[in-house]
């Protein structure tokens, strides 16, 4: 079958792209077509009137939890791909916090194997080191042959300075990044954001000097080995702000931010609502307004939304005792057009390079170009569409969002990639 | 005038009014207390759980003892004989108790916010007794009690929390009703123990105990929680002694008239000596009785607010 999508507006900054009232024609996964006033030439055909609409580079975003394997009772790949594909995604990067750990090319494999019939492609995070225990550097070249895209011992640090001076110098074989949790771990184990609202709640506190040191540390040791860094989730002013100052040195260190640590603050907290509990935590106004300005000035590349599922059951439980993390896939480009684009932080084309173009560049992806004989891998959005958050709707298997209910501007409304069209909630070959 | 709340999970948002009604109403039941018949009828028929996640000795006992001098129905609720060991979530435990017909909860619990999580989860009034280093709003109550009733007022009163204040659920709850009442409210430890953030509580911070003596009507030194992580907070429990312990000779080198409050246990010859916790500036076993006439008056006005 083929798809003709009809007047839309084509945007891909990274060819210099963005012309209102183009037709797209996709044959087998393929554009074959590119212009205005395309037309039906067979009976064998799906169209879609985009007037109004926008198509862009398919969206990815690398940072999700998949859970498999291991605890495929809260998400497994296809889930989180529908997940993914229902939030506008054509692409996930997963990270390596598994049972057992993405750590030997058998599971990089494994979870390429679990994907591979899939329209949102999978890159694996693989650890950084065995077991992400932090003691000795993981096979990263057969991990990367087998596919995985960057290492991290995500949900912690690289445990000591002299492993990932190890492992930057290491990397420098393939220049993949080394993917970053900045929590120092002598000062990590509370349930909030150390302010004032903790002394209020009486909740044991992270204070954001525990972000600040990892990233200093990560910074100097990209600097004296060359190697990439990409700072994961960045949550505190400080760090935005010594981002802002390694890129000035030309130091190769990036960052990503969650659409919760742009949307809300700790206040959130304030309702001992297991769902505004996460790693980092939420932060303060003062750390919001500076990872605004690190989204405006560029300091900040990309919006990742670090999905996490986690069962019911699990975040029933007290404050303190609940599991950190929330999910994400199905919130983050609603929360990106309300909080930033709609409040004129950033304009579509800057959330463009956020979601489609630098992430890909920080993983030596290769970015989706809209012309003819290129795979057709696309995200639909209408910026306008008012919509209100549904988590018993959403396709992750689990519910932990602090979101639900509200109401959002924007949103992405279908993706096309592997021969697959997701669209009005319906998977579709195409 | 009833309570503004069915609740009673902390003194944070408690008005002046209700704090002003608990602590009248308790001075009626302190009356009682000192009858040769010591129960009245007045929640006869109400059954009331006492759901303690965490060891306590006082606290528990005190409310025991205040349901039953009102004739209500107590149930002790205690994690060592509960189900709770074989891993049954709190949910399940609160509704589990709830389908058994409960009017109130008392609740004493490690994490802190598990108080307000009760009150999603039941239709009970829930009362805090405790809820991690969060508030112990009885325990404020009392001491409030305590030094209104030595010294007859609280407005204007200058009062001293001593001790690990970071780690005190007995310092929070002070600290909000003390203020709401009109006291001027300080606090005095180990720089490591006082939050980073209090300030923002209107609160003045004294590293000096001697200046926290001489500047200060009422003292209420806490407990230094030597079981819990407090000791990786000062260097060892001598320097303690030497630099926050309140002993007899340095109350006479700086003052003569204080008055002395400690929530219990105490540690002797730690935060208080020996001669300072059986002296004569210490009330410490009238806040023990009061707190039974503290927590008969909460039970009380929230148990017949319906």
């Amino acid at each position: 079958m083929k798809l003709l999508l009809k007047n839309a507006t084509v945007i891909n900054p990274a060819q210099n792209l963005n012309e209102k009232n183009l037709d797209i024609l996709i044959d087998n996964g393929i554009i074959t077509e590119v212009g205005k006033n395309l037309q039906q030439t067979s009976s064998d055909f799906k169209i879609i009137d985009l007037t109004g609409k926008i198509v862009t580079p398919g969206f990815i975003d690398i940072h999700v939890h998949l859970r498999e394997p291991g605890r495929e009772d809260e998400e497994t790949v296809e889930t989180g791909c529908n997940a993914a594909a229902n939030g506008g995604f054509t692409a996930v990067a997963c990270m390596p916090n598994t049972e057992p750990a993405i750590d030997s090319a058998e599971v990089v494999e494994f979870i390429k194997k679990q994907s591979s019939n899939h329209l949102v492609d999978v890159y694996p995070v693989a650890a950084a080191s065995l077991g992400r225990k932090g003691e000795v550097l993981s096979p990263m070249a057969e991990l990367k042959d087998a596919g995985a895209v960057a290492f991290s011992d995500d949900g912690v640090a690289i445990k000591s300075a002299s492993l990932l001076k190890r492992a930057l110098e290491y990397s420098l074989m393939f220049d993949l990044p080394i993917i970053e949790h900045c929590e120092d771990e002598s000062l990590a184990g509370g349930a909030m954001n150390e302010s004032f609202n903790s002394t209020l709640l009486g909740l044991p506190a992270i204070p954001n000097v525990a972000e600040d040191l990892i990233v200093m540390r990560d910074i100097l040791l990209a600097e004296y080995t060359g190697g990439r860094v990409h700072i994961a989730h960045i949550s505190s002013a400080n760090a935005v702000n010594m981002v802002r100052e390694a890129k000035k040195k030309g130091i190769k260190v990036t960052a990503e931010v969650t659409p919760h640590h742009f949307t809300l603050t700790d206040d959130a907290v304030k309702s001992y609502d297991t769902n505004t509990k996460m790693n980092p935590p939420l932060r303060t106004r003062k750390d919001v307004d500076a990872i605004i300005e690190g989204l405006k000035d560029g300091t900040i590349d990309c919006i990742a939304s670090d999905h996490a599922p986690h069962s019911i059951e699990e975040k029933e439980m007290e404050f303190e005792y609940a599991p950190n993390g929330i999910i994400g896939l199905e919130t983050s480009i609603g929360l990106a057009f309300t909080e930033l684009l709609h409040k004129k932080i950033l304009t579509l084309e800057e959330l463009i390079f956020k979601y489609a173009i630098n992430p890909r560049k920080i993983l030596n992806i290769d970015i989706p170009l809209i012309q003819r004989g290129s795979k057709a891998e696309l995200t639909f959005l209408d910026t306008d569409l008012v919509w209100t958050v549904d988590k018993t709707k959403m396709l992750s298997k689990s519910r932990n969002t602090p979101f639900d209910k509200r109401l959002l501007t924007g949103k992405a409304i279908g993706v096309v990639n592997n021969c697959k069209l997701f669209y009005e909630g319906k998977f579709t070959a195409i | 005038m009833p309570l503004s709340s069915r609740h009673l999970l902390g003194l944070q948002s408690v008005p002046k009014e209700d704090i002003q009604l608990i602590l009248d109403t308790a001075t009626t039941f302190r009356e009682v207390l000192e009858r040769p018949i010591k129960r009245v009828p007045t929640l006869q028929g109400k059954t009331i759980v006492n759901l303690f996640y965490e060891s306590s000795t006082r606290t528990r006992i005190s409310f025991e003892l205040a349901e039953k001098r009102l004739s209500a129905d107590a149930i002790n609720f205690a994690v060592s004989t509960s189900s709770v060991n074989k891993g049954e979530s709190l949910k399940d435990t609160v509704r589990n108790i709830e389908a058994m017909k409960v009017d109130m909860v008392v609740i004493r619990h490690a994490a802190a916010g598990t108080p307000l999580m009760l009150t999603k989860l039941c239709d009970a009034n829930i009362i805090n007794a405790g809820d991690g280093i969060h508030e112990h709003p009885t325990q404020a109550l009392l001491d409030m009690y305590s030094i209104r009733e030595k010294l007859g007022r609280l407005e204007g009163l200058k009062v001293c929390i001593v001790g690990d204040i970071a780690h005190s659920r007995v310092a929070l709850s002070n600290i909000f009703g003390l203020k709401t009442m009109g006291a001027k409210v300080s606090v005095c430890g180990p720089s490591t123990m006082i939050p980073k953030y209090i300030n923002e509580l209107g609160v003045d911070v004294i590293y000096n105990i001697d200046e926290a003596i001489q500047e200060n009507d009422v003292l209420n030194v806490l407990r230094i929680q030597l079981e819990r992580k407090a000791r990786e907070y000062f260097p060892s429990i001598r320097e303690y002694i030497k630099y926050f312990g309140i002993t007899s000779e340095r109350l006479e080198k700086n003052k003569k008239d204080i008055l002395i409050l400690h929530p219990g246990p105490i540690n002797r010859g730690v935060e208080l000596s020996s001669d300072v916790a059986d002296g004569p500036y210490q009330i410490i076993l009238q806040q023990v009785t009061n707190g039974v006439a503290i927590r008969m008056a909460v039970l009380y006005l929230l148990g017949t607010l319906n």
